[in-house]
């Protein structure tokens, strides 16, 4: 068996719980309990797992505005995200970050990011501080089809490559910017070919497929963090929500939606994969949904208890660490 | 006269030191004392890559001259021509264990950055509720003069003061400049250090130890009871010409270097004008939402009753920087637009307190 029973175990419980919190999250927005605009990340849950599974709270990721997977799978604790999220003073950011914004320094999270392509140009600088330091931590940044266009991806991977920092570009290609098609957006048609085209090894996975993700990813990984300079990997994949809860998807295919959840579910193909392999009997992965279950909907009552921040003491602090 | 004394005396050694030394001597001890302190920018060093020498500028204006020789090229970056990679590679890195010192050539570049300055840098802390911290200083040129036009000469500190989370510094000597850049290192929060380009070879005695100024603390470089002028950056040079010439007519000016604009010391200015009740602001930035428009607000909310006269602003006009010498001059506050400003409001509103 080329993957421990540990680890198999760990990979399907993170993907299960992003897969449970998203949900719950349409849910709980639904019913009014998160405030503002909240995207979620359910269908996309391996590529978050393949890229963080063997990273340590030294090692650094940026995300996106679409990032609760990549919170949790780098370890962020889903109770304190549900706080956050719902903008209460016990959350992971005291709830001055919401859903756009959640990150925890303590577990290498260097924050969600509402402005598209806004990430890497700082990921860069963690890279930077674990090259100038010598600490062979690597940093990894979260993109989407979306943010590949955007200019600051374009000068921070040409900055990775000219400063050889140990930065792995992660592309998920889930078909959508917002509500505007990748074959549309992206002038070149491969993401993959234009990365290549800035001199660092770019690589196109099937990003449903957790085990060919982890694989490619930590090839990248363990290139950056032997001094190998930076990676590109884009891992197509398939959002089951739209771009925002709420977001009603004229855009999209007729039954297309119905047909991802059907046959395109990474979770489903990680189930399928490990007990044709007789890696995984089924009974684990069933008790592990269980506890997973037990976990979300705990984090969502202590979040509903939990207070909202106060406006006389928490508005003005934290802006600055002196003035 | 206000309580207020000038820079205080520090013991030891002190050279004569040009406003580029001065930044120069801060940011060469600050390496040699914490290996964090790295800098990165578009020709820090100069020359890397290419067949001739090394160290070929030391940034365009000098400032960094001779530090990657020390240094190596580790800790002095010649960075892409990629402003939004710089400053998103320092905030990063700032958050992360080091202490970057970036440059952006000339502050007008903060067009193509400014979403990793005020959207990134500027709002961590805060977003992340107060976990992070983000020690980088972020250091620009700014200012007309040098016939640079309309995208190499603007003074935009009121831009970045707008910005809750960021520092904004403006040396306008030697000696502030290299306490304030040796506090601007040792920050924790991320801080935008504005060098005016007609300055830098400006000399004064400079203390040859470290020796860092808080931030929020205004010095006074000319006191005096009849009249305050607040003026920042190059506009000191003017306003001490006018306190000058006014003091041999018996007309004290208190003149307000605030030093720093973000944080202000409001204090240093509504005292001053509690004793004068006349008050000019010079600045050479545009003249809306603007720093002069800014500290005219603050007086006329927190100091109405202490006013013997309208306050008065000198500012820029409301167009970008001009080109052609004459449109530049004619654009540009200097000492006699302020004296006409002071004289008039002399001349102005009530007699007595």
């Amino acid at each position: 068996m080329p993957y421990s029973t540990e680890f198999l175990l760990s990979a399907y419980r993170t993907m299960k719980t992003i897969r449970e919190f998203e949900e719950r999250c349409v849910k709980e927005f639904e019913g009014g309990n998160i405030p503002g605009f909240t995207h979620v990340s359910n269908g996309q849950e391996a590529i978050a797992v393949a890229a963080c599974i063997d990273l340590s709270d030294k090692d650094i990721i940026g995300s996106t505005h679409r990032g609760h997977g990549h919170c949790i799978a780098k370890g962020c604790d889903v109770g304190g995200m549900m706080k956050e999220i719902m903008g209460r003073a016990t959350g992971l950011c005291k709830g001055k970050g919401g859903s756009m914004h959640i990150a925890d320094i303590d577990k290498g999270m260097l924050g969600a990011n509402a402005i598209v392509g806004g990430g890497p140009p700082l990921v860069n600088g963690a890279a930077l501080a674990a090259k100038t330091l010598g600490t062979k931590n690597v940093a990894l940044s979260f993109n989407g089809d979306g943010s590949a266009n955007q200019g600051t991806v374009f000068e921070a991977m040409n900055l990775a490559v000219v400063l050889k920092l140990p930065h792995v570009f992660v592309y998920e290609n889930n078909g959508y910017a917002e509500g505007t098609a990748a074959n549309y957006g992206v002038g070149s048609n491969s993401l993959t070919d234009r990365n290549a085209g800035f001199g660092m090894p770019a690589e196109c996975v099937d990003g449903l497929d957790f085990f060919a993700t982890y694989e490619v990813l930590k090839t990248a990984t363990e290139r950056a963090r032997n001094g190998g300079g930076p990676t590109a990997i884009e891992a197509m994949c398939v959002r089951f929500d739209g771009h925002f809860i709420g977001d009603p998807q004229l855009y999209r295919g007729k039954d297309e939606i119905k047909n991802a959840r059907k046959n395109q579910d990474c979770l489903k193909i990680f189930r399928e994969r490990v007990i044709a392999e007789g890696w995984l009997k089924a009974a684990a992965m069933n008790a592990i949904d269980k506890e997973v279950m037990v976990e979300i909907e705990t984090a969502v009552v202590d979040a509903l208890a939990a207070p909202h921040p106060d406006p006389a003491t928490d508005l003005m602090s934290d802006v600055y660490c002196s003035y | 006269m206000t309580n207020h004394s000038n820079n205080p005396t520090i013991g030891g050694k002190t050279s004569m030191k040009t406003i580029r030394e001065a930044i120069n001597d801060a940011l060469r001890e600050e390496m040699r004392r914490d290996p964090t302190v790295i800098i990165l920018g578009e020709e820090v060093s100069g020359g890397a890559g290419c067949d001739g020498e090394d160290d070929a500028y030391g940034g365009v204006f000098g400032v960094t001259k001779g530090l990657m020789p020390e240094f190596g090229r580790e800790r002095v970056i010649d960075t892409p021509i990629s402003e939004a990679a710089i400053i998103g590679a320092a905030a990063g890195a700032a958050n992360n264990g080091l202490r970057p010192v970036a440059e952006l050539m000339f502050f007008d570049f903060i067009g193509v950055s400014f979403d990793q300055i005020f959207n990134q840098a500027a709002k961590f802390r805060y977003m992340f509720g107060g976990k992070s911290k983000t020690p980088m200083v972020i250091r620009g040129t700014v200012g007309g003069g040098w016939r640079a036009g309309a995208q190499h000469s603007s003074m935009l500190h009121s831009i970045v003061t707008h910005v809750a989370g960021l520092k904004v510094v403006m040396p306008a000597n030697a000696y502030d400049a290299k306490g304030l850049m040796v506090q601007a290192i040792r920050d924790d929060d991320p801080v935008i250090f504005l060098e005016h380009k007609v300055m830098y070879d400006i000399a004064c005695e400079v203390p040859d130890e470290q020796y860092s100024i808080p931030f929020g603390e205004a010095s006074f470089p000319r006191q005096g009871n009849d009249v305050t002028i607040v003026a920042i950056s190059n506009m000191v040079t003017h306003a001490i010409t006018v306190a000058d010439i006014l003091a041999e007519e018996g007309i004290g000016c208190d003149v307000i270097d605030p030093r720093t604009v973000s944080p202000l010391d409001h204090e240093a200015i509504l005292e001053s004008v509690e004793v004068t009740g006349r008050l000019v602001i010079i600045d050479e930035g545009n003249p809306r939402c603007g720093l002069a428009t800014d500290i005219a607000g603050i007086v006329a909310e927190h100091g109405f009753y202490s006013l013997k006269a309208p306050i008065l602003t000198v500012t820029a006009p409301h167009t970008p920087v001009p080109f052609a010498p004459e449109l530049e001059d004619a654009y540009l506050p200097n000492a006699e637009k302020l004296m006409v400003a002071v004289r008039e409001v002399l001349a102005a509103g009530r007699s007595g307190a």
